[in-house]
């Protein structure tokens, strides 16, 4: 097949116009009284064809082969192109009016590094080559050009761009085409094909948009044919020329905002032809830069954390419905027979087949015994998808390269699809009824690729910190932390149970202690020392010795110290995840997330996980505490308000006596908080929530400090709630009241309910965030668009250096070392990796 | 690849740790082997698409970046009104010329104190006629301007100031009161004048709007809103070094292009910081070189880099559609489809990753290896 190796624009000229026609027009109705087109009319059969069944008159191809042809009107008169508008004036203003030449000496323009704008910029009263004196040009937009005053006709216009030499377009770097093309003549008729007529059930036929544009323009033309016949005055002429102006106008674009656009009957505007190129659902952006696609499928997922993670489960349904080509040989065409003879409907099976000359054919119930015997070498099976295809999978909105990865097919029961819980942090998704779609590649070519650069486990480590992003997370997380805390038993029997999961079974020989176990899963030879999630942070790290057992050591392979938390598994936090993807690369990185989600999962249900009131409840020492600091936090802030009040409050640097004053408010709000999440944590004791905060599971300190003490400050853009009434937020305070309480602090916990006013300020700002998030989107959604749209040329070169596609340097050495951050650490090169 | 040259960093760090753990002569050969082998498997592979690669690790986490955009005067030692947040990540890539310009003005050693430091704040910070004026009338009887003077108004700055608009009027002084009298006006002038005289610049330096001294760390630094780098690095007390603003046309201008580069990195990475949101540094390295590769800075965006584009069908397909059609025929250019958008337009492999490589088969070679086997 021949490529396209360039593309060249340009301006049709009125000889080209003709040459491409095939018909030409010059009639306003389309069907005659039959229903039959009419020749000459805008629905010509030698246009093209549309309706199934016919043969074109010019080409003899069936509809959907043959492309269609040209047809032309002669416009009676000539009117201005209204997208060249703007160029035509140009040209018009640098030009002289008499001998086209254009206004600077052949000196002047030597020196000129542009000439079209330095002369359009200092215009010439007079021309250097024929002494004609100059008129002031002016240009309404879009078609309308004056001489002083004077209108300028289409047809003057036009005379005076046939005068501009060959010569000087060059100059000008006119290359498109002589410029008086750009006031038509003649203009072509765009074939059926392109504005294809529907039939409604009712038999009517409805024409596309552009039909009945050109219907006005015929129609139009032909009045004013008729007026210059008959000898019509000057004025009524002018005005129906003016008309097919407007008409060939808004044919072109209906959007030019000095004209009203042209509309239906029923009001709504005509898309014509601009109108199909432009916008998000115009040509350019969605049908040539962004394609429909086949082999693709759609549906909810729900989560299985029993297949790997680079695995997808497909209903049965979808199974039958994509298919893969393979193409016949002499060790698959057994195979391949047996999947034809069971059809469409017998899982698995196969749905066509293509004969070596092209020719599709559908296996049916009927001719799969025939189709059986004829298949041979080189046939090609489109056969149902099986366990192991390689599909690609993907998650709207696609925010990085993670948004759309390789998974083998596992064909399954009932109809979602069904995703590893690890492989959900990179889609983002959830199981809410959130839907994604699978796409098949269909050549060996694509398969291969997706397999070797999409697969899931390569996609461990994310390009954006060098970190791993499939990851652990939840249950996983906590299970871990609860098989490997100190003190964990796991006798011979439950031991056997987790194994068995993993096809380990046969390990488990005797009773095992709980990081012993996870030391199972642990590939041998791996070295590794950092601090759990739950490090409280202690003034001295007392390292193997740690009080919390928060310092993780892992020698060998085996598991010494510390527990298993966030630090270990988590999302881009997960240091022993990093090191056995660094170390021992994505594969046994992917058995590791395996073993450890399914052993975590199994263990944290045989041991049970509720998370309840309970657990959030404080002792009543304690409660009198948190309730004193807040009493004594709203007396020191009511103490500020007066001051400020006296005017006594000491302005702080930068700042006004209002703003110091909200300032000193706000740090004090802050630091009550903080002081009281201090306590809460002190006093919480190892509740499964706490677990769950600590490890790095769900959930913060925070969220618990708001559930059991107190939720805190409510902001509003940023600042205390001061809207609402004047002077207040709501009138159940008194007026300037500045203190905490009327200014949107909650002083109750969730747990214990909050008071009216207090639920109304927390409204508030949930319902802020809300429209924040919901807002920013399409923000944060155009910056990436721009951001993609400039680099997405971009590329390394064999020698390391960043260019564009025009080998432009962008970088001499991709980011500085040229080190990708997809296969660093974190951005850097771990030196402990060297030691072994 | 044959030769692979450890980055320098790299090198030195290894250096440094083999000195920590004591690693010498033949075994620190040995690692330094090993280490060629691991910077070998971390480099780029040829035909990366990095251009996309970047976009989308900063985009991706700026759809979880907030939307206010203004932090307030409680967050430690900044001024009240400065952009964060997306606002200001999309500031930046637009390369705006309007935004909330602010500076960090640090002193040399022998002036960094509190008292030195709150004077030269004082010094610099611009300062109108309105500033010192407590009052200010028409007087319609006499036709002339009355301005009521603070007590600490120094009149002859003020005197000076105003010669542009002295030429032609009476300007006198009495008591704490200053006179403006054209010599002929209507009331429309005179208010117009009036206005004029509020706004003239008295003392300071322009544009440095707002300051305040600020401890941080070790140094008194002093913040502004308003930024004047050129005024301010001419002062004699200031540590040049340090001193830093966010307006990256004013570092251009002044310290080149390479440091306005810098100052898109510093500024994105900061803010993408600020929000505790991870992207590796040569992501915004890649943006800062490209937006500054060719000695100006050019905005992401119709008007900058991708207005610059050579493709027309590329431009055509980002923004103003038709503008880039009627222009490209108008002017009879062609399209190459060099790009990776022209080429998925056409229908082609787009020349990107393993699309950019072309197999190369020499038939010689194949006669003989297939003349073996048979």
């Amino acid at each position: 097949m021949s490529k396209v190796s360039s593309i060249d624009f340009g301006v049709l000229s009125p000889q080209m116009i003709k040459k491409m026609a095939t018909v030409k027009i010059d009639k306003a109705e389309l069907y005659d009284p039959d229903g039959y087109p009419i020749n000459g009319g805008l629905c010509d059969l030698r246009l093209g064809v549309v309706d199934p069944g016919l043969r074109c008159r010019v080409c003899g191809a069936t509809a959907g082969n043959c492309l269609g042809h040209f047809g032309y009107l002669e416009l009676t008169k000539p009117v201005i192109h209204p997208i060249f508008g703007k160029h035509i004036y140009h040209l018009l203003k640098i030009t002289c009016r008499k001998c086209g030449r254009l206004l600077a000496t052949d000196e002047e323009i030597k020196g000129m590094k542009n000439p079209w704008k330095e002369i359009y910029k200092n215009p010439r009263k007079k021309c250097p080559h024929c002494d004609a004196e100059q008129k002031r040009i002016t240009f309404q937009k879009p078609t309308t050009y004056r001489e002083d005053k004077q209108e300028l006709t289409a047809e003057e216009v036009r005379e005076r761009l046939e005068r501009i030499s060959n010569e000087d377009l060059k100059l000008l770097g006119i290359n498109g085409g002589r410029p008086e093309w750009l006031v038509l003549t003649l203009l072509p008729i765009p074939p059926v094909t392109v504005r294809p007529s529907i039939t409604l059930e009712t038999g009517e036929r409805s024409e596309d948009d552009l039909t009945h544009k050109l219907v006005d323009i015929i129609r139009i033309n032909e009045r004013l044919k008729k007026n210059i016949e008959l000898g019509a005055p000057d004025f009524i002429i002018k005005d129906i020329w003016e008309l097919l102006q407007y008409h060939v106008s808004t044919l072109m674009n209906n959007e030019i905002s000095t004209i009203p656009p042209a509309r239906h009957r029923s009001g709504r505007s005509l898309k014509t032809l601009a109108q199909r190129l432009t916008k998000k659902e115009g040509r350019f952006r969605g049908n040539l830069s962004g394609k429909r696609v086949n082999f693709s499928a759609r549906t909810v997922i729900s989560p299985d954390p029993c297949i790997s993670i680079d695995e997808v489960g497909v209903p049965l349904v979808i199974a039958k419905n994509l298919t893969v080509p393979v193409r016949v040989n002499k060790n698959n065409i057994k195979e391949l027979r047996q999947y034809i003879l069971n059809g469409s409907d017998i899982y698995p099976g196969a749905n066509y087949i293509i004969r070596p000359d092209g020719v599709k054919k559908k296996i049916t119930e009927e001719n799969k015994q025939q189709i059986t015997e004829e298949i041979d070498i080189g046939y090609i099976v489109e056969r149902h998808l099986k366990d192991g295809d390689i599909v690609i999978f993907n998650r709207q909105p696609s925010l990085h390269r993670m948004s759309m990865m390789a998974h083998r097919v596992r064909v399954m029961n009932y109809k979602t699809f069904r995703l590893n819980l690890c492989s959900t942090i990179p889609y983002n998704a959830d199981f809410d009824g959130d839907e994604m779609n699978l796409h098949v590649p269909q050549t060996e070519e694509a398969q291969i690729e997706a397999r070797m650069l999409m697969a899931v486990q390569d996609h461990i480590r994310s390009p954006r910190y060098g970190l791993p992003i499939i990851s652990c997370k939840h249950d996983h997380i906590t299970g871990c932390y609860l098989l490997t805390k100190k003190g964990t038993k796991v006798p011979k029997k439950k031991a056997a149970r987790l194994l068995m999961r993993i096809d380990m079974e046969d390990k488990a020989t005797k009773d095992y202690d709980g990081k012993e176990l996870f030391s199972l899963l642990i590939p041998k030879g791996l070295n590794i020392e950092f601090r759990a999630a739950s490090c409280v942070g202690c003034k001295k790290c007392l390292k193997e010795n740690c009080p919390y057992d928060a310092y993780v050591v892992i020698k060998k392979g085996i598991l010494k110290s510390g527990v298993i938390d966030e630090n270990a598994l988590g999302e881009k936090k997960g240091k022993l995840l990093n090191r056995i993807e660094r170390q021992f690369g994505p594969e046994v990185a992917k058995e590791f997330l395996n073993k450890v989600s399914v052993v975590a999962l199994e263990f944290i249900t045989h041991h049970g996980f509720t998370v309840s009131v309970t657990d959030s409840k404080l002792d009543p020492k304690t409660e009198k505490k948190i309730e004193k600091l807040l009493e004594e936090t709203n007396k020191e802030v009511e103490e500020l308000v007066r001051d400020y009040k006296r005017g006594k409050l000491k302005e702080l640097p930068g700042m006004g006596k209002e703003e110091t004053l909200e300032t000193l408010i706000q740090k004090k709000a802050g630091d009550v908080t903080d002081k009281i999440g201090k306590i809460v944590k002190d006093s919480l004791g190892e509740t499964n929530a706490v677990i769950m905060a600590k490890t790095g599971a769900r959930g913060s300190f925070v969220n618990l400090t708001q559930t059991c003490a107190s939720v805190g400050q409510e902001f509003v853009g940023g600042k205390r709630i001061s809207r609402g009434f004047t002077g207040r937020t709501l009138s159940h305070f008194k007026r300037e009241d500045m203190g905490l309480k009327s200014r949107g602090f909650v002083f109750h916990g969730y747990k214990r309910g909050l008071d009216p006013f207090e639920f109304f300020f927390d409204a508030m700002n949930s319902r802020e965030n809300l429209m924040d998030k919901s807002l920013q989107t399409r923000h944060s959604g155009y910056m990436e668009r721009r951001l993609v749209n400039a680099l997405q040329d971009l590329i390394v070169e064999e020698d390391l250096t960043v260019r564009d596609s025009y080998g432009t340097i962008i970088q001499f050495v991709a980011g500085e070392d040229g080190i990708d951050p997809a296969k660093s650490d974190g951005g850097k090169v771990n030196f402990d990796l060297l030691e072994k | 690849m044959t030769t692979i040259k450890i980055p320098k960093k790299i090198e030195d760090d290894f250096n440094k740790f083999c000195e920590e753990h004591k690693i010498k002569g033949s075994e620190k050969k040995k690692l330094h082997e090993k280490l060629k082998e691991i910077v070998k498997k971390s480099l780029f592979e040829p035909g990366e698409a990095i251009g996309v690669i970047t976009a989308q690790s900063i985009s991706e986490p700026a759809t979880q970046m907030t939307m206010r955009s203004y932090t307030m005067a409680s967050q430690a030692g900044r001024l009240a009104k400065v952009t964060f947040g997306l606002p200001r990540m999309v500031e930046i890539f637009d390369a705006r010329k309007t935004f909330e310009r602010a500076m960090k003005i640090y002193l040399k050693e022998e002036y960094n104190n509190k008292k030195d430091a709150k004077r030269i704040a004082e010094k610099i910070k611009e300062r109108f006629v309105r500033d010192v004026v407590e009052k200010s009338s028409i007087d319609l009887l006499n036709m002339q301007l009355e301005f009521e003077l603070s007590a600490d108004a120094d009149r002859d700055t003020i005197k000076s100031a105003i010669e542009k608009y002295a030429k032609s009027c009476n300007v006198s002084f009495r008591a704490n009161k200053l006179y403006i009298k054209p010599e002929k006006a209507e009331i429309k002038d005179l208010r117009s004048l009036k206005n004029k005289i509020l706004e003239t610049h008295l003392s300071g330096i322009r544009n440095i709007l707002k300051v305040a001294v600020v401890k941080d760390g070790e140094d008194w630094v002093i913040q502004t809103s308003g930024s004047n780098l050129r005024k301010i690095l001419e002062l004699p007390e200031i540590d040049i070094k340090r001193t830093y603003t966010n307006d990256m046309y004013e570092v251009e201008a002044v310290l080149g292009i390479e440091a306005a580069r810098n100052l898109i990195l510093n500024e994105a990475s900061s803010t993408l910081g600020e929000q505790g949101l991870d992207v590796d540094i040569r992501h915004i390295m890649l943006i800062s070189d490209l937006m500054t590769k060719d000695g100006k800075i050019r905005s992401v965006g119709r008007y900058g880099i991708s207005g610059k584009k050579t493709s027309i069908l590329a431009k055509a397909n980002f923004e103003e559609t038709l503008k880039h059609l009627t222009s490209a025929s108008f002017k009879g250019l062609r399209d190459e489809l060099r790009g990776a958008v022209e080429n998925v337009m056409i229908g082609n492999v787009a020349p990107i990753g393993t699309g950019r490589v072309e197999l190369i088969v020499d038939p010689k070679k194949l006669k003989k290896i297939s003349g073996k086997k048979s």
